[in-house]
């Protein structure tokens, strides 16, 4: 994958620091990335959150800075050697903006957590609850009965950011657990990772997908085109799955991403017959209405409900998770259904326009 | 929790590879199954497992019968 281009200050920084302006360099030969620069840049920005001044989930460029940093952890990027991974200056950028990220998610996902804790029933249930009555804006509503072919490949591109590593930010989480949550998270990955086919994995059925809507399957082909809120969707999990402090953060992400995706699939999966559009291009969603309503129960209950067994203090933090998804996905899709009812693109650069074969 | 169900139409015929079949009830969902090769649905049909653990329809609402498609939670509760 090739770099992005930088959004700004932040995004400059990080990917001007990788790709010193095009050559390849090595982290070792550094004096490209100035900390203190970043370090201040950040603060301002942290401080005008505060405020209410700005908003880090819909800064393109903080989001973008982020994703950089998180990707050398995935695939990293052609031209970009590969020990920035490690590199000590750039952690210490990344830890700066995943800060003012984290400290946004506690802040605006603080109510629902603490209804969640109050709610009754077992964890499962009311993790359930917090999802079925999450009242996100109707992206799935609108892509089954509205959308048009434009507005269903931007959907398409939007979604490509996770789905093409779908069920990989999760797997950083494999070592950190024990016991019954351990076995039933790769009990549910090996279901991710198509149960030892390939051609069932998850990332290449959407590849085939997007594929079969005549876009890019290649990872990252869409990353100058998505806006901050989308690449937030991707960071979040990359944030809590990286982190062994946010394991239970991100099983509760997991479970409430699971339990928020059969219904909308199906939907999603008659948006794209409404529209004609090849069966391999419902394919992917197809799968997930049938495999999340299985996930969903594993992931909520073994998992998440494992946890808690295990070490009931973790019971917030399993929640902070499930509402940090909830709450990402929506700023993500506001921005995206917004864009759609005014009648202009959902991304940063509209797609070319194409004949679907 | 919900009332018991009528199950009678579930036929789960085991994978010889995978031990024992298992199946666990989830409260106002569906059944989870573990190692079974088919399921058979109500009209006799059998549909092939391919995942390691399948949700097989306990509300009867499913549009993907004999697999759970998530619909029971829009159901009223019983």
């Amino acid at each position: 994958m090739q770099p992005p281009t930088a959004r700004g200050a932040l995004s400059e920084a990080v990917i001007g620091a990788l790709t010193g302006s095009g050559r390849q360099i090595r982290p070792e030969d550094q004096a490209a990335l100035d900390v203190e620069a970043v370090r201040a840049e950040v603060r301002r920005r942290a401080a005008a959150t505060g405020n209410g001044a700005a908003d880090p989930l819909r800064d393109d460029d903080l989001q973008l800075a982020l994703w950089t940093c998180y990707e050398l952890h995935y695939r990293g990027f052609d031209g970009v050697d590969s020990g920035w991974e490690w590199d000590p200056e750039l952690l210490a950028v990344r830890r700066e903006l995943e800060a003012v990220v984290e400290a946004d998610l506690r802040r605006r996902t603080t109510d629902w957590v603490d209804a969640a804790l109050e709610d009754r029933g077992d964890l499962a249930e009311r993790m359930f609850t917090l999802t079925g009555s999450f009242e996100g804006p109707p992206v799935a509503a609108y892509v089954q009965r509205d959308a048009g072919l434009a507005e269903l490949r931007e959907f398409m591109v939007h979604r490509s950011l996770v789905t093409l590593k779908e069920a990989d930010p999760q797997s950083w989480v494999i070592p950190r657990l024990v016991g019954g949550p351990k076995a039933t998270l790769v009990e549910l990955q090996y279901d991710e990772y198509g149960g030892g086919h390939a051609e069932r994995v998850h990332q290449t059925l959407f590849g085939d997908s997007l594929e079969a809507c005549g876009l890019d399957r290649a990872y990252g082909a869409y990353i100058d085109h998505v806006p901050g809120s989308t690449l937030a969707v991707s960071n979040t999990m990359s944030l809590l799955g990286l982190h062994r402090r946010l394991a239970p953060a991100a099983m509760g992400h997991f479970g409430a991403f699971e339990a928020s995706s059969s219904l909308p699939c199906r939907k999603y999966a008659g948006g794209i017959r409404r529209l004609n559009l090849p069966e391999a291009v419902a394919a992917y969603f197809d799968e997930h209405v049938e495999a999340d309503a299985v996930h969903e129960q594993l992931a909520l209950r073994s998992i998440c409900g494992g946890l808690v067994e295990q070490d009931p203090g973790c019971e917030r933090e399993v929640l902070f998770g499930a509402a940090t998804c909830l709450f990402v996905d929506a700023v993500a899709g506001e921005q995206m259904l917004t864009a759609w009812q005014q009648s202009r693109s959902s991304l940063t650069i509209p797609l070319a326009k194409e004949v679907v074969a | 929790m919900s009332a018991p169900r009528d199950r009678s139409h579930l036929t789960v015929v085991r994978d010889p590879a995978r031990g024992p079949v298992e199946v666990t009830p989830c409260p106002d969902g569906p059944l989870l199954v573990r190692g079974a090769e088919t399921v058979r649905d109500e009209e006799g049909d059998a549909h092939e497992v391919t995942r390691p653990v399948v949700a097989v329809c306990a509300c009867g609402k499913s549009q993907r019968k004999p697999w759970c498609d998530g619909t029971h939670k829009v159901i009223p509760k019983r």
